[in-house]
């Protein structure tokens, strides 16, 4: 039976030692017979093994300290890659709210914080309903914020504050009364000049009165959730963690004075 | 579940650091991105499907928070020199004359385009088969088949052009 025409990737299954028995025993002939070719194979052959042996030494050193999976998994860093600065916000927030709360690390686990799962869930959701919506992304318009207040207040139970979020070059949109699991939530919306849109949402907490503020993330859409005195918020919007974080802290600097 | 990952991720961390290490250069910035990506394996670990394999996941992980970190430092060229870098870093007690053809090989490795690098290095140094080179990627096998034979081309000519000894001065490498 005639071979099979050799190919390119034939030569490269030579290199790196993929191919079957016959076929490489084909190939070899083939090199043998073209010595010019096989001079080339034989190049990447030693290029293969340089390559190895340069990076060789990294497999050999010992795995540092912050590297140890398993005192990692121990620790429980923060859901979902959380960046190192809300590592430390986190414990600032530890620190702070421990004391009263007695809130623990594991609140922050994946499984622990069921609350938040839930409204980061929730708002996500409102987030994909409603920010690309061109003709009705809100129901009522910020130039009626009483009748949202009042509304949201109504449906909700308990009045909602809607931050104001100006100095950070976010107007309020609007807002509506969305449904979650947990019952009517208030959904405001605010943009930048460049259209950028925020959903925050708010809903009662029954479960968790009182969680400190975490990050949560779906893709490129980022969030921080937190539960204040029975209500609990996310603000969530296609923006970098380190901008929103700012946001989601004004929201509930406001919020709270408010209270 | 927390064993069942300890058990298959474990043993693929001297693996991950040394493609990091590839890519990154310097070990600080190598190490950095392997935390990275064992943080962003636990919190995902529920998501992954039955029947991943989890080598090629993981180094898919590994690679995609690789890539946006050298994007993002590329947009604003902080270049590591070759020439500066700290050979220890790479590749330490490799004797001199080693340490040197090393120092050739890493140069050339250098000049290759990003995408047949990383497919070089994933294939050859990880030995990850083509079709798992594929998945990391995320690209057509055909097209993993394509940049080997190119990127293997490349740095034997790159290899053969630029011997040390030949060379009369440090070589600039504008990033501009």
């Amino acid at each position: 039976m005639t071979p099979l025409p050799i190919t390119e990737d034939d030569l490269n299954g030579f290199v790196d030692g993929t191919l079957t028995p016959d076929r490489r025993a084909e190939v070899s002939a083939y090199l043998d017979a073209h010595p010019h070719i096989g001079r080339r194979i034989a190049v990447y052959g030693e290029q293969r093994d340089m390559l190895r042996d340069a990076f060789a030494p990294v497999i050999d050193e010992p795995v540092p300290t912050e590297l140890d999976l398993s005192r990692m998994m121990a620790e429980r860093r923060l859901p979902r890659q959380a960046p190192r600065w809300a590592m430390a916000a986190a414990a600032v927030l530890l620190l702070s709210v421990g004391a009263v709360g007695g809130w623990s690390l594991r609140g922050m686990g994946p499984s622990a914080s069921e609350g938040v799962q839930a409204l980061a869930r929730e708002a996500a959701a409102s987030y994909a309903t409603y920010v690309p919506d061109q003709v009705r992304p809100v129901e009522i318009r910020a130039s009626d914020r009483d009748v949202l207040a009042a509304w949201t207040a109504k449906r909700v139970g308990r009045p909602i504050g809607i931050p104001d979020l100006t100095a950070a070059g976010y107007r309020l949109m609007g807002g509506r009364v969305v449904p979650t699991e947990h019952g009517p939530a208030a959904l405001f919306m605010f943009d930048d000049d460049r259209g950028t849109r925020l959903v925050m949402l708010a809903r009662p907490m029954k479960a968790e009165p009182a969680l400190p503020m975490s990050p949560h993330a779906d893709g490129a859409l980022n969030g921080f959730a937190w539960a204040d005195d029975g209500l609990g918020y996310s603000l969530v919007g296609m923006v970098a963690p380190d901008r929103l974080h700012p946001l989601a802290d004004e929201v509930r600097r406001q919020i709270r004075s408010e209270a | 579940m927390n064993h069942e990952m300890v058990r298959l991720i474990e043993p693929l961390i001297p693996a991950l650091r040394r493609y990091a290490r590839a890519l990154m250069r310097e070990r600080a910035a190598a190490d950095d991105l392997v935390q990275d990506c064992l943080e962003r394996a636990i919190s995902r670990w529920h998501q992954r499907r039955p029947g991943d394999d989890s080598r090629a996941w993981m180094f898919t992980i590994l690679h995609n928070l690789a890539m946006t970190r050298l994007r993002r430092t590329t947009q604003r060229p902080v270049h590591i020199g070759l020439d500066d870098a700290d050979p220890a870093s790479l590749a330490s007690a490799a004797r001199q004359e080693d340490g040197l053809r090393h120092r050739d090989l890493l140069d050339a490795l250098a000049q290759l385009p990003e995408e047949q690098r990383t497919v070089l290095l994933l294939v050859t140094v990880e030995e990850l088969s083509y079709a798992d080179a594929a998945r990391v990627l995320d690209i057509p096998i055909g097209t993993v088949m394509s940049r080997l034979s190119r990127a293997r081309e490349r740095l034997a000519k790159l290899m053969s052009a630029e011997p040390r000894t030949a060379r009369q001065s440090p070589h600039l490498r504008s990033v501009k």
